[in-house]
């Protein structure tokens, strides 16, 4: 998934070849990861699809079935991977995600902690941010959940920049190990103030910690424990909203009669008149899609005290 | 630590978490109140107030640290103040009373008679040495509302006051979430909260930056404060990339005309977005994706619609990331009353190639 190797530096460029990772692009809403393999077959709405039809094309190809269907082939980034990846648990998207990541300063090299693991959606982000020479170590104490993670990870190409530890972060904290070593922390856990203290243990001096909850009252509750170490508390939710383009042609109130409103219908009949209706031009329409993505969680974030 | 490798740090051998004498900082005034760029030198300076400050004293300090101006015999200097173990966080103070709030405000009058403390009284404590927090706690003791405030009130006329009288400076790593705040702050002072589509942007370009990437920084017309940027010696932006106005090694041309760029991030407020997308687009390698972020609505969907039309890439979206900030208090949380509301806008989708019929199988 990452150029990390400098000779396969620029991995969009590269062809596909059996063994690659490739996220499949169905539709704007349909996409799967698939595992190029030498008999691999993919079935789907628009036909049948051979991997080996695949070899020696470049990511980002359009391919045919014998139907005529067609697919689009995409090398994987972790923003595919968050929306292809099998949700075990609830897990961050990308609007969370890039918040996150930059308000924790996560650049190459760091160190960064993270519990619990749950999908991976977040770690692969978290990956990418520390490479090639950092490290996340991420922990869940589920244990099956652990060892997809870590399959998933393999898959993804990523098992050399994350660790998947099986361990109650609750109840134990972070493995000494890590004292006073991390960069900066994340904790998506059910009471991540049980964890706080041992944060605080783990981060370097002006680390930054991160934990989401979906409550109010869980933040209530990690703040009142964070008073104690860290400083610069600050939380946040993080909105998005959507938009749909289309293209129309809006008819002017003297020459409509009656269809005022009716984009379609409104165009044949302009056609077919005179010109001056015609020079009303198509113009570029946006609005906001009726589905917007509402609360995820809060973002609380802290900074530790400078104690030095 | 991006500052582990930054080549500065590496020949001096540093623990990048303290200052050094020619390090870049930034300084954080009165809490959030001007974020600025710094060199630490011996013979630099800050203006807080009125009053001009060295900033010898922040050199070989840890990032984090909190300084206050104090005025001394030779005038005013920066004076480290050490952590309490109370913390400075709003509302800390007010732990055991919070919950069951018994006083409220129906005695307060607001008729300016409220401070019997003189600004010439002021004056005149400053000249005997007192203190900015001394001043504050005057303030304090001789105000005959203080007492009959709600805890919360009187911890906001606290930090007020502390704010006039005893100003503040955090000492900052530069990283490029503080960078570009600062840089905003700047450009438009009556905006400088967060915005998620910054954001957004600035973490795209964090993974740029790894240094096995090349960062190529096409602005041409740039109203970012190009100085500050330069002088991040401890950021790895600046690794390896070319800076704006100078001419990229050929060599460098030539591979990315091979390879392609691997993404592109464009964010130019006045030009037209699709003069630009569809020129840049096309040098990107199939499948890399692209952002572009405008700050109106209008230019981003005619260049989708394009894109879409001229097939040139999929998986696009347009979307308005809003940012809410909470205050979390005992029996005291709401979202802030000023937000961010909208940054802007986000156009992002993935190049595909333009090889457009079916081959036979
Ligand atoms: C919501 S999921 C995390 C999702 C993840 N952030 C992502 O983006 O994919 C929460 C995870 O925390 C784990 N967990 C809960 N309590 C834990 C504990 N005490 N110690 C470690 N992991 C825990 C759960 O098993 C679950 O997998």
């Amino acid at each position: 998934m990452l150029p990390i190797d400098p000779t396969k530096k620029l991995s969009f460029n590269r062809c596909i070849m059996y063994g690659d990772l490739v996220i499949v692009y169905e539709r704007y809403d349909s996409m799967k990861p698939v595992k190029v393999s030498e008999n691999g077959v993919l079935q789907n709405r628009f036909g049948v699809f051979k991997h080996s039809n695949w070899i020696g094309k470049q990511f980002g190809s359009k391919v045919f079935s014998s139907k005529g269907g067609f697919i689009y082939l995409l090398a994987p980034t972790p923003e595919l991977w968050t929306l292809v990846l099998s949700h075990r648990t609830q897990i961050l998207y990308i609007a969370d995600i890039s918040f996150v990541v930059m308000y924790l300063e996560i650049v190459p090299g760091c160190v960064v902690l993270e519990s619990g693991t749950g999908s991976g959606s977040l770690t692969t982000s978290l990956a990418r941010a520390v490479a090639p020479n950092g490290h996340v170590y991420t922990f869940d104490f589920h244990e099956q959940r652990a060892a997809s993670a870590r399959e998933d990870f393999e898959r993804t190409g990523l098992s050399s920049l994350v660790t998947v530890g099986v361990r109650d972060i609750q109840g134990e904290g972070f493995p000494d190990e890590f004292l006073g070593r991390a960069d900066s922390v994340f904790l998506d856990l059910p009471q991540p103030w049980l964890a706080i203290p041992s944060v605080a243990k783990m981060l370097q001096q002006d680390g930054v910690l991160c934990a989401f909850s979906p409550c109010i009252e869980q933040v209530q509750k990690s703040c009142e424990t964070l008073k104690t170490y860290f400083t610069d508390i600050r939380t946040f939710e993080v909105l998005l909203h959507t938009y749909e383009v289309r293209e129309g042609n809006l008819g002017s109130w003297q020459d409509s009669d009656g269809c005022l409103g009716t984009l379609k219908s409104c165009k044949k009949r302009h056609r077919s008149t005179n010109g001056l209706e015609n020079s009303s031009p198509q113009t570029i329409l946006a609005r906001r899609n009726s589905e917007a993505r509402g609360h995820t969680g809060y973002l609380t974030f802290a900074r530790l005290k400078c104690d030095m | 630590m991006s500052t582990k490798s930054s080549e500065e740090i590496l020949s001096a051998n540093q623990n990048p978490r303290i200052t050094w004498e020619g390090c870049s900082v930034l300084l954080d005034i009165n809490d959030g109140d001007r974020v600025l760029f710094a060199r630490l030198t011996a013979g630099s300076k800050v203006k807080i107030g009125n009053k001009n400050c060295s900033l010898q004293p922040l050199i070989g300090c840890p990032f984090g640290s909190s300084f206050q101006v104090e005025v001394g015999e030779e005038g005013p200097f920066l004076s480290r103040v050490v952590p309490s173990t109370e913390g400075n966080n709003l509302g800390e103070k007010m732990d055991c009373q919070n919950m069951e709030e018994c006083r409220d405000n129906r005695t307060l009058v607001d008729n300016n008679t409220a401070q019997s403390l003189t600004s010439e009284d002021i004056d005149d404590m400053r000249r005997k040495g007192a203190t900015g927090d001394e001043i504050v706690e005057a303030l304090i003791a001789n105000s005959s509302t203080f007492e009959k405030k709600t805890a919360f009130s009187q911890e906001k006329y606290r930090i007020k006051k502390q704010k006039k009288y005893a100003p503040g400076v955090l000492l900052r790593r530069p990283f490029a979430r503080r960078i570009v705040h600062a840089s905003l702050a700047e450009l438009q002072p009556s905006h400088s909260e967060t915005s998620t589509s910054i954001d957004q942007l600035e973490d795209a370009c964090d993974k740029e930056s790894s240094p096995a990437s090349d960062l190529v920084n096409m602005e041409e017309s740039s109203n970012v404060n190009l100085e500050t940027v330069s002088n991040l010696a401890a950021s790895p932006k600046t690794n390896k990339s070319i800076k704006a106005g100078e001419k990229a090694p050929l060599e460098a041309i030539k591979s990315w005309k091979e390879n392609g760029f691997s993404s592109l991030i464009i964010a130019a407020p006045d030009l037209d977005a699709w003069s630009i997308v569809k020129e840049l687009v096309p040098l990107l390698s199939y499948s890399a994706p692209f952002v572009i972020y405008h700050q109106y609505l209008q230019p981003l969907a005619t260049c989708m619609h394009n894109l879409q039309t001229e097939k040139m890439a999929i998986d696009m979206q347009i979307s308005e990331p809003w940012l809410r900030e909470y205050q979390v208090l005992p029996s005291r949380t709401h979202p802030h009353m000023q937000m961010s509301s909208s940054g802007g806008y986000l156009l992002s989708g993935i190049r595909i190639t333009a090889i457009d019929q079916p081959q036979p199988n």
